[in-house]
This record gives C-alpha cells, structure tokens and sequence, in this order.
C-alpha cells in the first residue's frame, strides 16, 4: 500500500480580514505581499486592464497573465460610514469605518484607521492605503490621512 | 403583439416571527393569489419559488413547495436575485408565458428570517456583498447604504430632516396596511430625541428609524397569457414594461455613490417597451430598504431631477395626494421587508391600485404603475411597469 501523499494547501487567503470567508484563491500573493507592508493589485500584462481588487484572471481579454501593482500614493475620498452595529464577529472591532477611496485608474473600499476621528473627514480629501495587522493577528489594509 | 397579465396577487402578513415552517408560510400567500385569482390548482403550468438563501434549513425549497401547494407533477423551480427575486421572477414568468411554453405560472417568494439572530442576519445580508474582499471588513447593509446617504448629502444637500420625512410618510400608510409589520406614527422628532429608539446610530448617517426591518413573510403573484386572463379575470393588469440590470458586486467597482445604476438602467428599459416616460407613472412602489433608497429612487426613476429628490419629500409629491404618490402601502420601512417575499407584495400594491381595490391607500384612478426592486447594494435592479 502505497503512502497517501499529504497535499500542501494553499489557505493564505484565511488572514485576510477580521473574519476571512475565502482561504483559496489564486491571487493569495495577495497577503504576502500585506506582511511586507504592502497592499496591491493587478494589471493585466496583455491588454494592460488595471484591477483593485487583484484579480487572477482578465475578463476584457480572458488572459491570465497578471502582474502586480502597488497602490500608491493618494486616493480621494470619495463616501464613508461608522459602524456602530456590526456583524456577528465584528462586535470587538467596532466602532469602525468603511470607506471608499478613488484612486483615478481605480478605486479602493476598505476601512478608515480607527483612530481618525469623524470630524475630521472630508469627503474629497487625500488619504493613503496602508497594510494592517489587526489584534487577533489578520491581516487587512486601513486608509490613512496622506 | 400578445400581452401578458397578471391576474391574482397575494401575501401574508409581514410579521416577526412566523408561528409555522416555511411551507406554511408560503402557503399563506399563494392561498390569497388563489382565491383573488378564482382558479384551481390544475390551471397553473408552471410554479418559479423565489427567496434568497442560507436562511432556511431547507435546500431547494421549490419541490417542497410545489408538492405542498398541490403544484406537482408539474414543472418548478428556484429563483434568486436576493432582495428583487420575486421581480425577477415575474420577468422569468412574462418570458415563460409569452414564449408559449406555459400559459398560466405562479410566481411565489417567501423569507422566513426569524430563523436566525439579527446579528446573524445581517452578517448573511452582508455576505449578498463581495465575500472575498468585502465582507471581511464587517460590512453589512445599512452600511453600504450609509455611504450612499454620505455621498448624497454632502453633494446635494439632502439632510437628515429629509430623511426622516420619508419614514414619517411610509408610517402614515403603514397604518392603514393591515399587512404590514410596523403600523404605528411617526414624528420626524423622534429622529432627534436621543430617548427615542428611532434616533439610534446604526452606521453613520443612519439610525434604526432609516432602517426596515426583517421580517417572515410570502408573496404570489399569478401571471398568464393574453388568452387565459381575458378567460379568467375580469380585470387583468397588464404587464407593459419589464427592465432589469445588474452592476459590480463591490463598491470598488461602482462610478456614482449619489444614485443606484441599476435602477436607473431597468428603468430605461422598462419605460421604452412600455413606451411611456416618468410623468406618465400615476403610482409607484420604491425599494426603500432604507429612507436614502427612497430618495435615490425618485432620481433614478426620473421622478426627480438628479439632487431633488428631497424636494419631491419635502413638498409631499410623493403622497396619496400628491404629484407621484410612492409606496402609499408603507413600503418596505412600514412592512418589514422578508427578502423573497418583498418584490411579490410591491407588485401586488400596484396590481390592487391598477384595479381600484387598495381601499384606504387607493390613490386617485390611477391607470399605469411602477414597481422598482432592488437587490442588494444596486446589485441587481428590476424595475416592472404595469397597467390597465
């Protein structure tokens, strides 16, 4: 009887968020690349489509031939909103933000830094994406003040 | 060129926490649809079981369905697009019947959502959003739809006060809707009263009074062909105007945060086959899963010019009296909104309106209606134009 060959999974993906509903994807590079501090998308190498969130695969041209991009420099707010209910396991989170920021060639949702207090939001006003490690050791990405 | 009807309509009451499973529950419905129908089992071709999932117990509720409403061996199945599935179903039915395939189908939607917490149900609400990207943040629906409302205030000048209007006008008719959930008044003061449970912060500019409500609850709409209604019904409502649209699931994906994309889209479509325009809608059901989607609907809808919305509530237009009356049934604030069962009882609203049956929230001889069902944040959006 020949030994069954244990196969390597992999779940990166589960880090991702508070609560991770995704572990297998094939843009999991996706949270290596947050561990090093750095949050980023795709482009399509063969008709140049740039994707936030990353994508694997490239509806406009069906290629799978994807390079990463950081997402750099500023984004314009563009819509927030303060939770003060949440989720079924957001409850220690909260209160918390979730925002939107236009980056031009594409757009980012994610969370405000919670610390930000509301007064001073602005929609319009220039903010920057910055990798996270959340208290239960995930991983995400919050919005900053550039 | 045949015409499709709609010729019984039906719900349950929209309640919290419906005393029987959920076959009972949709029974309820399909019952009423029945008896206003004034057909037998054995006229109806085809059953579409709309709801959205992972609240019941139950896989493929259909069969089920179909076995207990004595609709077997007949041809049934399921339909989603979360919160507009049973619009979709009506537009799946329309194409059924004027295809030739099937003369008479039942359209029923159910959502029995006191299966579950509310914190349960807003994380599965949540997960209709982007669960890969989105989700993990903690996001659920009243926030999606706040960061509508921020957008829109802060470009338009559309305040609090007028939000509040809105769920003032949804509890006039939710008092005299002896089907809906929440049936008593509300005073747009009780927005500002910190003691008040309306007042309470939900996800900023939200509060629990900008909110609807889960409930339990079914919905059955009867459709048939040209032939079949002029047989069975007096007085068939005439389906004129079918549109419908879809846009990206996450919020990255989407270019306005001031207007729903969808509806504005689904109603292009429905206007031009029903070749009429705004001014020509008597009567209208909007999705106001939240007292924002109102105001986002009257623009969408070209009731309003983009940014006056909040001039059509602030003026009473959208009263039984006034200018465009809109969901002078309570609406989705005053009704509870149980996902599947929602886009049943709008239509039904303006099938009883068309017919001059509504009783206490019959607007004035009205001859042509709309129906706007969302799904989800601007998911999906199924806009229906009815008439006489």
């Amino acid at each position: 009887m020949s030994e069954t060959k244990k196969k390597e999974i992999d779940d990166r993906f589960k880090k991702f968020g508070t609560v991770s509903y995704t572990s297998v994807t094939k843009v999991n590079d996706f949270i290596t690349y947050l561990e090093e501090g750095k949050v980023m998308g795709t482009r399509c190498s063969d008709c140049g489509l740039m994707f936030f969130p990353p994508r694997a695969q490239c509806y406009k041209c069906l290629s799978s031939n994807m390079e990463w991009f950081e997402v750099a420099g500023t984004g314009k707010l563009i819509t927030y909103s303060k939770l003060k209910y949440a989720p079924i396991g957001f409850d220690n989170d909260l209160p918390y933000y979730i925002a939107v920021l236009d980056y031009g060639d594409y757009k980012v949702f994610g969370r405000i830094a919670g610390d930000l207090p509301e007064e001073e939001l602005e929609l319009g006003m220039a903010m920057k994406t910055m990798a996270n490690t959340l208290p239960n050791g995930q991983l995400n990405y919050l919005f900053e003040k550039a | 060129m045949s015409k499709v009807g709609i010729i019984g309509v039906g719900q349950s009451g929209f309640i919290r926490g419906y005393p029987g499973s959920i076959r009972e529950l949709a029974f309820e419905g399909f019952k009423e649809a029945m008896e206003d129908a004034q057909i037998s089992v054995a006229d109806i071709d085809a059953s579409i079981i709309c709801s959205a999932p992972e609240y019941d117990k139950q896989r493929s509720p259909s069969g089920v369905f179909a076995e207990y409403l004595g609709l077997i061996p007949q041809p049934t199945f399921y339909l989603e697009s979360l919160c507009s599935s049973t619009s979709m179903g009506l537009r799946m039915a329309y194409s059924l019947v004027k295809s030739g395939l099937h003369d008479v189908v039942a359209v029923l939607g159910f959502q029995k959502m006191s299966e579950i917490s509310s914190a349960e149900s807003q994380e599965r609400m949540g997960r209709g959003a982007d669960i890969q990207w989105e989700s993990p943040f903690g996001t659920m629906m009243p926030a999606y739809y706040a960061m509508f409302a921020q957008a829109h205030m802060e470009k338009y000048g559309t305040t609090l006060e007028d939000l509040a209007l809105v769920r003032v006008k949804s509890a006039t008719y939710g008092q005299v809707n002896d089907k809906a959930l929440f049936r008593k008044p509300v005073a747009a003061e009780m927005f500002t009263d910190p003691e008040h449970f309306m007042s309470g912060p939900v996800s900023s500019p939200l509060r629990v009074g900008d909110c609807c409500a889960n409930a339990d609850g079914s919905s059955c709409l009867i459709v048939a062909s040209e032939a079949k209604a002029k047989a069975f019904s007096k007085k068939p409502v005439w389906i004129l105007g079918l549109g419908a649209a879809s846009a990206s699931v996450n919020m990255s994906g989407r270019d306005q945060f001031t207007g729903l994309a969808v509806a504005q889209q689904a109603s292009e479509q429905a206007y031009k086959m029903a070749g009429v325009t705004p001014k020509d809608i008597d009567v209208a059901e909007v999705h106001d899963c939240f007292t924002i989607s109102e105001i986002l609907a009257y623009e969408d809808l070209g009731f309003a010019e983009s940014g006056e919305g909040k001039d059509l509530i602030r003026s009473k237009e959208t009263y039984k009296e006034g200018r465009i009356p809109v969901n002078v049934d309570g609406g989705l604030l005053s009704k509870g909104h149980p996902i599947g069962a929602t886009g049943g009882s709008q239509i039904r609203t303006i099938v009883l309106e068309l017919r001059g049956k509504a009783g206490e929230m019959q607007v004035k001889d009205p001859e042509i209606g709309l129906v706007h069902n969302i799904g989800g944040v601007g998911l999906y959006g199924v806009v229906t134009i009815l008439g006489r």
